[in-house]
């Protein structure tokens, strides 16, 4: 069997705030392997921009890694010197942002900021490095990219800025993108485009993709797993195509009835009550009881751990009791 | 019979984009226009929902904005109930009209006044169109509001900051609903919220239609929540209407080649395996539009008269691939 | 009667919203803001000293130890007793010494700091008033008029202060008649100070007027036919205040330091009158022939006063600022 790319284990992400400690992501764990799609999917307030900010070390003060590990390519990279952190980003992980406006600097030329980044991971003299940038900008699709290269940001539209995003993220050959909401910004039809973009450079360049969205529909088409989140904590994990067609957590079924499609005509939508807690407001038990059409007494009570339900899939719901053995690993994990 | 409601005939709207006079003399630049929306008509039963569709710059949110009065059109008019809005409204008449529209809006937080409370902001239509009515009355009838559209009436004395996204546009709908209206303009109501959210506004959306015979002009730009709420739709682009059907036709049978694209960009979250055509191309800006046909760029049936003349809506389709007959 | 068309079936009591459940002290005493005020010591310094320093100015007529304007409880003779001694002729104790003419300088500052605040306060409120009435009719109707407003505001603002208020001052003394100019001197230093700093209020009220205006709940007030003029107090308003308060606070600070210098350059209030700034320039007549108390206190009190306003100020700016946050 393979190493995974990227082991996260037992990350809690908290920010201290006059009202006490308030926890952003809860002990979660995931794996990424070479070259995967690795959907991670949740409401706003649910953590998932903040796993793949916590990844990246990108969160700001006074918020911190509580707690837990990041490895990457086996070397942990959670507690490594801020200086060292600079050279896996970009390197080793690229970024893309849900406004391209914030990754690039309007006041520079898009050549000067691609030839820059290439230089400071890559070994290239200047017009071997220019080569590369125009390469790059061809393979994302902008048209007359030798021209284009010289233009400022704003002088581009916003799918086209959000193809030259990815052209910096792809630039020194990552093994893994972390897009946070890539699309979200676009329209309907630029999106379709973009995500194909994506896609493919990164399929033909043995990247990994942890793509984090709200929206299922983008999912769907993209990853190759999916990771469900709720306040904080990851609800259910498995591949794409079981957590869509049959997903078990009461939770991520409620998230696909609720979705409405072109194919059916419903006449009413499948709705969860309530909504997600504030951090500050966090259920006892498990978080989602008070929304949950089959809680029991025990959810209200105890936190459930993951348990394996099938083959790379996990489920974090006390409808699927652990058995003996992965109790015994999910409460080791959490005493770790 | 199903009756109009609101009759669009012929709507424009240009913007004046210009630099400053000081600077237009000095440089010697002319006045530049922008015509966000051009030339559309359509029509809204009583008691259904209508909807608008398009992408960034395709004139939809001015299209709302002209509809309510936010905006005045610069050509064409706008016929609610048999009267014409055209020429602005003044005195008893308008007020008489007013109350009868309302607005939802895209962001629920911007669209509540965060210095208020919520009683103070859902009595608002209240203490314009009901003048005279007693402060006890008027929390009465905000604490029903309030439990129609699913709050508490406890929730009348907090703040607007003090809800989550989705119970803020409950709020904003419980407001919309106190003056009895029976016409709302939409404009993406759903499109700041989560999922499972929307689903609940949709629904409430939807109920109240039912209980109140409420006609709904929906604006929006997700196809699945349009499929979901509308009776009929209109595509539009860079501010025409590109076509024009009933929702079951259009999803069904789609005509104009945008909005085949359109319906193709969606993302399949059935996981059918369906291959989708790769849309070309993007949204030209409205300040400089295509000759023609506005979509002519990015039309795979496009020839030359496309690039030369505007179509023009024919059975709810512009296009002339369709009125010639070489796309089917 | 009640006209009630929803949940008919169900009782009144259980439908009304409550008047008002948490009061506004205890919501008050839970905000960020006065947490962020608890939290900073310099904050709450200046808060007391600026407390101390208006408390002592309001009831100077209760606590000062002598009148200084009453002739008859003050003697020559006692001129420029030092700090903390007796009087050479009367029995008067001087704690922080006497002026040339016998005045306990104390309470020459207690009334003094009365009148520097009277005429800040009063000129503060002037130019807010002003400022913002005319940020908001210009950041709500923008075109023509917002032009015109603006434009001033720039000249205005391309001078310093304290010349406009010169300028202002001196044009007011020629219209007011020789003798009414006496007992009109504060109002017209209050008009010269206010109008010398409305430009500020009136640039920054516009600028979040036009962000207010493009909000929804504003259009939602339009599409009701709401009066515009009701749109700008009830919504507007409300939600400019925040920048209002913090460009006041600093204002009076600015405000009380122009009426000093006003009066340090003999073109504010009148000497049987004097404000800190009459003081300070009685006081540095004095100061090298070695009698340096008449200046020491009341520059003293002056700086202690500005700056404690000041720093009040900044706070509220950073504590009103999300982004520092």
């Amino acid at each position: 069997m393979t190493e995974p790319l990227l082991s996260v284990r037992n990350l809690t992400v908290e920010f201290p705030t006059r009202r006490g400690i308030l926890t952003a992501v809860q002990d979660i764990s995931f794996d990424i392997m070479p070259g995967e799609v690795l959907g991670v999917v949740g409401e706003s307030g649910a953590g998932k921009s903040m796993t793949g900010a916590a990844i990246m070390r990108l969160i700001d003060r006074p918020g911190r890694i509580a707690q837990g590990e990041v490895i990457l390519q086996g070397r942990r990279i959670d507690n490594l010197p801020d200086a060292e952190m600079r050279k896996i980003r970009g390197r080793k992980i690229g970024m893309i942002f849900q406004d391209p406006l914030t990754s690039l600097n309007p006041l520079y030329r898009i050549s000067e900021q691609l030839i820059e980044t290439i230089r400071t991971h890559l070994p290239l003299s200047e017009t071997e490095a220019c080569k590369k940038a125009v390469g790059l900008l061809d393979d994302v699709g902008i048209p007359d990219a030798s021209r284009r290269i010289d233009d400022y940001p704003h002088q581009f539209s916003g799918g086209m800025r959000q193809r030259v995003v990815i052209a910096l993220a792809l630039c020194a050959g990552p093994d893994l993108v972390i897009a946070d909401e890539p699309t979200t910004a676009l329209d309907v039809s630029v999106q379709a485009q973009i995500i194909d973009v994506m896609k493919r450079l990164c399929a033909e360049n043995g990247a990994a993709i942890m793509l984090v969205t709200h929206d299922m529909g983008v999912i769907a088409e993209t990853a190759d797993r999916v990771a469900v989140m709720y306040a904080g904590r990851i609800a259910e994990i498995g591949p794409v195509r079981d957590v869509i067609k049959d997903a078990q957590h009461p939770y991520s079924s409620g998230l696909m009835g609720a979705i409405p499609r072109l194919g059916a005509n419903l006449e009413r939508l499948t709705q969860i009550p309530g909504s997600m807690p504030r951090l500050s407001a966090i259920p006892k038990g498990c978080a989602f009881n008070p929304r949950c059409p089959h809680v029991m007494d025990k959810c209200r009570i105890d936190q459930p751990q993951a348990v394996q339900t099938a083959p790379g899939r996990r489920v974090a719901c006390w409808l699927y009791p652990p058995q003996d053995g992965t109790t015994a690993s999910a409460e080791r994990q959490s005493a770790e | 019979m199903t009756k109009t409601l609101l009759d669009v005939r012929d709507l424009s709207r240009r913007f004046d984009v210009s630099q400053p006079w000081l600077n237009r003399k000095i440089e010697g630049t002319g006045k530049r226009f922008v015509n966000a929306v051009t030339e559309v008509s359509f029509s809204v039963n009583q008691g259904e929902t209508f909807a608008l569709v398009g992408e960034s710059g395709s004139g939809k949110s001015t299209i709302a904005k002209l509809i309510v009065g936010l905006l005045k059109p610069s050509h064409g008019d706008i016929v609610f109930d048999g009267i014409s809005l055209k020429d602005g409204l003044k005195g008893a008449k308008a007020r008489a009209l007013r109350r009868r529209f309302q607005m939802i809006f895209q962001d629920p937080l911007a669209s509540l006044n965060p210095r208020w409370r919520v009683v103070d902001i859902v009595a608002e239509p209240l203490r314009v169109f009901e003048r005279g009515m007693s402060n006890r009355d008027q929390r009465l009838r905000v604490g029903e509001l309030l439990t129609l559209v699913g709050l508490a009436p406890e929730d009348g004395v907090k703040f607007p900051h003090q809800f989550s996204g989705g119970q803020r546009q409950r709020i904003a709908i419980a407001r919309a609903l106190a003056a009895n209206p029976d016409f709302i303009v939409c404009d993406e109501p759903t499109s700041a919220l989560d999922v499972s959210v929307q689903a609940q506004i949709l629904n409430l959306m939807k109920d109240l239609q039912k209980e109140f015979g409420l006609t709904y002009v929906f604006i929006s730009h997700n196809l699945q929540v349009v499929r979901h709420m509308a009776n009929d739709i209109g595509v539009l682009y860079l501010g025409r209407l590109a076509e024009f059907a009933e929702a079951g036709a259009l999803f069904d049978a789609p005509k104009h080649p945008y909005t085949r694209m359109l319906l193709d960009a969606v993302p399949d979250i059935e996981m059918t395996g369906r291959r989708r055509k790769q849309v070309e191309g993007e949204i030209p800006s409205p300040i400089d539009p295509p000759s023609g046909c506005a979509f002519h760029p990015r039309c795979p049936f496009a020839n030359d008269r496309c690039k030369r003349d505007v179509p023009l809506v024919i059975n709810g389709v512009a296009c002339h691939a369709v009125e010639e007959g070489r796309i089917g | 009667m009640e006209n009630r068309t929803l949940f008919k079936d169900v009782p009144a009591e259980d439908l009304i919203v409550p008047v008002r459940v948490q009061g506004r002290l205890a919501r008050a005493l839970d905000s960020d803001i006065f947490y962020s005020w608890r939290t900073s010591p310099v904050t709450v310094v200046a808060t007391l000293v600026a407390l101390a320093l208006i408390l002592m100015a309001l009831f100077a007529p209760l606590i000062a130890p002598y009148d200084p304007f009453n002739p008859a409880s003050l003697n020559l003779m006692d001129g420029f007793t030092p700090p903390a001694s007796t009087g050479a002729f009367t029995d008067n104790y001087f704690l922080m010494g006497a002026d040339n003419q016998g005045r306990d300088v104390l309470s020459t500052i207690m009334y003094g700091s009365r009148v520097s605040l009277f005429v800040g306060i009063l000129a503060t409120l002037f130019a807010m008033t002003l400022g913002v009435s005319l940020g908001l009719i210009a950041g709500y109707n923008g075109g023509t008029i917002d032009a015109v407003i603006m434009r001033i505001t720039d000249v205005q603002l391309s001078f310093p202060a304290i010349l406009i208020a010169l300028l202002i001052f001196g044009i007011a003394r020629g219209l007011i008649p020789p003798s009414q100019q006496e007992s009109m001197a504060v109002w017209v230093l209050i008009l010269a100070i206010g109008l010398s700093n409305w430009a500020q209020f009136a640039r920054t009220v516009r600028g979040a007027t036009m962000v207010e205006r493009q909000k929804d709940y504003v259009s939602a007030a339009r599409i009701m036919g709401v009066h515009p003029i009701l749109i700008l107090l009830r919504h507007v308003l409300p939600n400019v205040l925040g920048p209002v308060l913090v460009i006041g606070t600093i204002s009076l600070a600015l405000a009380i330091i122009e009426e000093a210098t006003l009066s340090f350059l003999g073109v504010g209030v009148p000497p049987t009158q004097p404000s800190l700034g009459t003081l300070i320039r009685i006081g540095q007549q004095f100061l090298f022939s070695g009698e340096w108390w008449i200046l020491f206190f009341p520059a003293v009190t002056l700086i202690a006063l500005a700056l404690s306003v000041n720093l009040l100020g900044d706070w509220l700016r950073d504590a009103l600022n999300p982004k520092l946050r």
